[in-house]
């Protein structure tokens, strides 16, 4: 006789452990689950709110300094220090994940310029007012010890700022020529000059390492490369530009921070026309920093915020502000791409999270899941009224709005003003510039 | 050399010119030293030229023919040399130049970036290094060379080939290594594995079944074995006639042997107790025939049937097709699309290996279960919209309309007919609001879920203008009056069309005919009061002429004409001054007799949908499949989410992203090229090498 059996196997429907949750045999079937996009639809809503309600991006300010932040920089191994320098030449260094600091040097007499952190992560420059380069240890003296450099140099003139580079012993700075320098002579191994005697901003290319860039007092960007004789290019903007940043994952793109409100991204083999010109801000750019995954990037701005950037858009993603954050001098964006530094002249660096609703710490798998589902979905319908009017929404200050405002009418009076000359002057007299082309005055080989 | 002498020469040609110089005395009288400033030119006046200079080189045996070329070149060309360029322009040239190779290095860089911009996933740090201990070659890597001794045996290492750092396998090895790879050999193994147990567990099988005492099994088992070899030979005679013929041969001789032995006859030992029994028992009597007739068949002539005779067999099959007998797939109401899944053809199993087929099958279930469901999903739609009864072409253009593209062409047609009144720079400011990615940013702070309700009604203070009816009234007044007679109501009397059956995928709707009378003449019954049809009819027709668009009559009266109520214009006024509008597209209910669709906007669902086409979509139909595929875990099997929903971005918890390092992207060509060179040139090197290395 033949006994037929039920066999089911355990595997099936059997967690794995207890602290699983219990296995549910799913159908698939269409037709028991209707109304996929409504639903998705209210999901997708509530995601989308629920991200704005988490988003909390102020971590932590540390306070300490005795003036206003002048620079900040990260360390090149550790993701949880960090150098300060202040507007009274001093110096300090922070433990981020316990917020406090750890050493503090009185570094310059003046203001700290600039600071840079050597790739190897043993020790750091920073410059000053007192036309010195100063090499520290970022090992702390002992107790009793006094702080005292590893190197001093002496320089002819003030310094504004310096960089080092990515692999090698030598570095950058700028004030009234970019000297590069090689660690252990005291004296520039080359000077470029091009009819500019000031300099705010010098920076190494992280990925092509022997290219340089540099913001000059006459409205321009110049291009150098350490192998040549000479300088490569220059770039005149309407406004002089205060800081710029190379994008560290493409090689030929490096974001410049402007005094006339914008940002301007350009690639170096086309230097007439920016790619993107990234508006939002309602004052002076004062310094800009690439995330390390070269998508987006931080700029600090005069009127008090900070703003994140997709890198190839033209308006801001983010916006980062507090009653207490006055002018922001400089901000950096931290190497493992989680964090936004701040540092303005209330004398606080402030530490935000780069993903204002991301959650920190480890996340279990099924939150992490439900995370990416949750973005997929608010990406899937960002075109819907709806979500995109609650995703959009930031809350700024009143007097920032109303410049904003003003900024708005400004920029609508001008246009007007415009399409009445072209109207009223020999066709093809008035050029139709777009905005891009609007800020190049020159680019002089 | 050819530089020095076109300066001398220059230089010399600028002296004639410039200073004539004064005829000197010959002296006559010889001397050891002879200055080369009181040679005179003899018969040519006072300049010196070139070739009195140099007409002694031309006679000179051992300057080369080249030399003496350039010379005569020389002579004949009367060109002063350039001034240099001014430091200026020098410069300018040198940074072009520069400039140039810049971004040509830098141009290296572009389809890396390209590639990254258009990857679907990146994982940052970009070359994550495996954690654990190294290996003392990589370790030894960032050793630099400093005696001289040791950058010979350097360079000769590196002419060999040899591996001095990174890759610390020599070519050789890395290709034995690339034939013969973990990976492969994994895979390799896996197989036999697999082949092994596969074998034993047909040896197993075909022991358990020579074990099985059971008759009837075996009966079974040697019936559908002879099927079997029927089918088989059938197959043969079409495809390879000589082995049917001697499989025949085979046959027959079977068959002989069948009738020489007793097998299968009434004398066996079984065959006599049955025949005792078969006088009682049933069964037995049967089993007996059966028997007979296996005889019979066992030792029946094979006739191979001639063509002829396959026709007549063809053609009495056609008679009586197949299916008739096939039992009637049951469609089941809810799963219509069963039969479907049940006439799918199995996957031809090729002749791969038994992991491949392993992995693809897996890879297949998935697909082909995603496949289902979106097919399912597709026919759900399809049969939502067949719910209404149109014409063969609406449904066609139907089949993928979703509600969204409903939406989408009223929201278009609203959009068409509101017109292009806007001011020009009405619209640019909209536009400028409406930009992707443009922060609203507002004064209210957003703390909870509430506050983000009271954010619509700050921010969207515009109503939605609802369709104005001024033609309502008018509509009503051409409306048949209402009857107050109260009657039965008939179906045929009131429906012009004849309803299509409805049908309902989701009830399963066996209704009999006399039910469905039955069921009719109750609803009527039920509303025998009100006169429902005629009710609806009356709202549609009415619904109709408000959408129609009315004449506008601008008729005035003119000089000399009469005016006043109850007057007719003339003609040509009439023809001239009544403006008659295009008409609307056709509505949506017009063949659709049953059936009122209303085009209005709804104020509540409008808010929710998209009003413009976004960006990067081509047309609505695109933009509407985008939105149409589900992501969720509830349409989808988990691995399909989790490649839906992966990241863009992916960062590690607490890892430096160090910026891209040119030589892990960007491979040299030249070194590899100079190595090859080397190599090719001291053979007798690398015997060195090899001896060195071998050296303890």
């Amino acid at each position: 006789m033949k006994v037929k059996v039920l066999c089911r196997n355990p595997d099936d429907y059997v967690r794995e452990t207890t602290r699983d949750i219990q296995r549910v045999p799913r159908n698939y079937d269409p037709t028991l689950h209707p109304f996929e996009v409504p639903r998705e639809y209210t999901r997708a809503l509530n995601a989308t709110k629920l991200e704005r309600v988490f988003a909390k991006p102020f971590v932590a300010s540390l306070d300490g300094h005795r003036d206003g932040i002048s620079c900040i920089t990260k360390h090149a191994k550790s993701l949880s220090t960090i150098i300060s320098g202040a507007c009274d030449g001093e110096v300090k260094v922070w433990n981020l994940p316990r917020q406090e600091c750890l050493r503090t040097v009185q570094a310059h007499e003046g203001f700290v310029r600039g600071i840079c952190s050597r790739f190897c992560g043993t020790s750091f420059f920073t410059v000053g007012d007192d036309k010195t380069i100063k090499q520290w240890n970022w090992e702390a003296p002992g107790y009793g010890v006094r702080e005292e450099p590893i190197n001093t140099i002496l320089g002819k003139a003030v310094f504004t700022g310096i960089d080092h580079h990515q692999r090698e012993g030598t570095f950058v700075t700028c004030g009234q020529t970019v000297d590069i320098w090689d660690e252990q002579r005291s004296s520039p191994i080359r000077s470029f000059s091009w009819g500019v005697d000031s300099f705010s901003c010098v920076r190494y290319n992280p990925v092509e390492t022997e290219l340089l860039a540099s913001c000059a007092s006459d409205r321009s960007v110049v291009l150098y490369d350490t192998r040549e004789s000479a300088p490569l290019r220059k770039v005149i903007m309407q406004l002089r530009s205060n800081t710029l940043c190379w994008n560290p994952m493409e090689a030929y793109y490096f974001t410049c921070a402007n005094e006339d409100y914008n940002l301007y991204t350009y690639d170096i083999r086309h230097l007439d026309v920016p790619v993107t010109v990234h508006m939002d801000h309602v004052s002076a750019v004062l310094d800009v920093d690439y995330s390390p995954t070269g998508r987006e990037f931080v700029s600090a701005s005069f009127d008090k915020t900070i703003r994140i950037f997709p890198k190839d858009k033209g308006h801001s993603r983010e916006v980062y502000h507090t009653k207490r954050m006055q002018h922001v001098i400089c901000v950096r964006w931290s190497a493992d791409n989680k964090y936004v530094l701040s540092g303005s002249d209330e004398m606080n660096i402030r530490l935000w999270k780069a993903n204002a609703s991301e959650k920190l710490g480890l996340l279990s798998a099924r939150e992490k899941a439900a995370t990416h589902y949750n973005k997929k979905l608010i990406e899937k319908f960002q075109h819907h009224p709806q979500v995109r009017r609650i995703a959009r929404h930031r809350h700024l200050p009143g007097d920032i709005l109303k410049q904003k405002r003003e900024l708005r009418e400004m920029r609508e009076a001008r246009r007007r003003k415009e399409q009445n000359v072209r109207k009223h002057s020999k066709p093809g007299s008035v050029p139709l510039l777009t905005e891009k082309e609007k800020h190049v005055v020159a680019v002089v080989e | 050399m050819q530089n020095e002498n076109l300066v001398q020469i220059s230089f010399f040609n600028q002296l004639m010119l410039v200073h004539p110089r004064k005829k000197q005395n010959e002296r006559s009288e010889a001397s050891v030293q002879v200055s080369e400033y009181f040679v005179n030119a003899e018969g040519t006046g006072d300049k010196v030229n070139l070739s009195d200079l140099l007409g002694t080189v031309e006679k000179t045996s051992g300057a080369s023919n080249k030399t003496k070329k350039q010379l005569r070149n020389l002579q004949s060309s009367k060109e002063t040399l350039e001034l240099p360029l001014n430091k200026q322009q020098t410069e300018k040239i040198q940074r072009g130049i520069a400039y140039e190779k810049t971004t040509a290095e830098v141009s290296c860089w572009k389809n890396i970036i390209l590639q990254n911009q258009k990857a679907e996933q990146m994982v940052f740090p970009l070359n994550q290094e495996s954690s654990g201990p190294k290996r003392v070659e990589q370790v030894v890597a960032g050793w630099k060379v400093q005696t001289p001794l040791e950058q010979e045996i350097f360079r000769l290492l590196h002419g060999s080939r040899q591996p001095v750092n990174d890759p610390v396998l020599t070519p050789v090895e890395e290709q034995s290594l690339k034939a013969m790879s973990l990976e492969e050999a994994k895979i390799r193994r896996a197989e036999l594995q697999k082949a092994r147990a596969l074998q034993s567990y047909y040896e197993a099988k075909a022991k358990r079944e020579k074990k099985i005492k059971s008759k009837k099994y075996h009966k079974v088992q040697n019936k559908a074995k002879r099927k079997d070899f029927l089918k088989q030979f059938d197959e043969m005679v079409k495809t390879n006639p000589e082995g049917a013929l001697e499989e025949l041969k085979k046959m027959e001789l079977s068959r002989m042997e069948e009738r020489m032995s007793l097998k299968h006859q009434n004398s066996g030992k079984w065959a006599k107790s049955k025949a005792i029994m078969a006088k009682y028992d049933d069964s037995a009597r049967k089993a007996m025939q059966e028997q007979l007739q296996m005889n019979k068949d066992l030792t029946q002539k094979m006739v191979v049937p001639s063509d002829d005779e396959h026709e007549s067999i063809e053609e009495g099959l056609e008679t009586v097709p197949d299916f008739v007998n096939d039992p009637e797939t049951v469609i089941d109401p809810v799963n219509p699309w069963m039969r479907g899944q049940l006439t799918h053809e199995e996957p031809e199993v090729s002749c791969v290996t038994a992991e491949e087929v392993q992995t693809a099958e897996e890879e297949n279930e998935e697909e082909e279960i995603i496949g289902e469901f979106e097919r399912k999903r597709k026919l759900r739609q399809a049969d939502e919209e067949d719910l209404i009864p149109t014409e063969e072409e609406r449904k066609k253009i139907q089949e993928d309309v979703s509600e969204f593209n409903t939406l989408f062409r009223l929201m278009r047609s609203e959009k068409t007919r509101e017109g292009s009144n806007q001011t020009r720079g009405g619209l640019n400011t909209a536009g400028e609001e409406d930009e992707e990615g443009l922060l609203s940013e507002g004064q209210i702070r957003v703390r909870s879920i509430e506050d983000l309700e009271v954010l619509d009604e700050v921010v969207e203070p515009r109503a939605i203008e609802e369709p104005s009816a001024p033609q309502t009234a008018a509509a009503e007044a051409t409306s048949e009056p209402p009857h107050k007679k109260k009657r039965e109501i008939n179906l045929k009397e009131v429906l012009t069309k004849e309803a299509k059956a409805v049908r309902l995928p989701f009830l399963p709707t066996v209704v009999d005919e006399e039910e469905r009378d039955e069921q009719i003449s109750i609803i009527k019954e039920a509303f025998a009061g009100d006169d429902v049809i005629s009710d609806f009819i009356k709202d549609k027709s009415r619904q109709e002429a408000a959408g129609r668009p009315a004449v506008v009559d601008l008729t005035l009266p003119g000089w000399g004409e009469w005016g006043g109520v109850g007057l007719k214009p003339p003609r040509w006024k009439r023809k001239r001054f009544r403006i008659k509008t295009a008409p609307p597209p056709p509505r949506q209910d017009q063949k659709l007799p049953d059936v009122i669709i209303s085009e209005k906007r709804t104020a509540s669902v409008a808010s929710h949908q998209v009003s413009q086409l976004p960006f990067p979509f081509q047309n609505t139909a695109q933009f509407e499949s985008s939105i149409r595929t589900p992501i969720g875990s509830t349409w989808n099997t988990q691995t399909v989410v989790k490649n839906m929903t992966k990241p863009k971005v992916v960062t590690k918890l607490g890892a430096i992203i160090e910026p891209m390092v040119k030589e892990d992207f960007i491979k040299s060509k030249t070194t590899s090229a100079g190595d090859l060179v080397f190599l090719s040139n001291c053979p007798e090197k690398i015997n060195f090498i090899i001896f060195f290395c071998c050296k303890p």
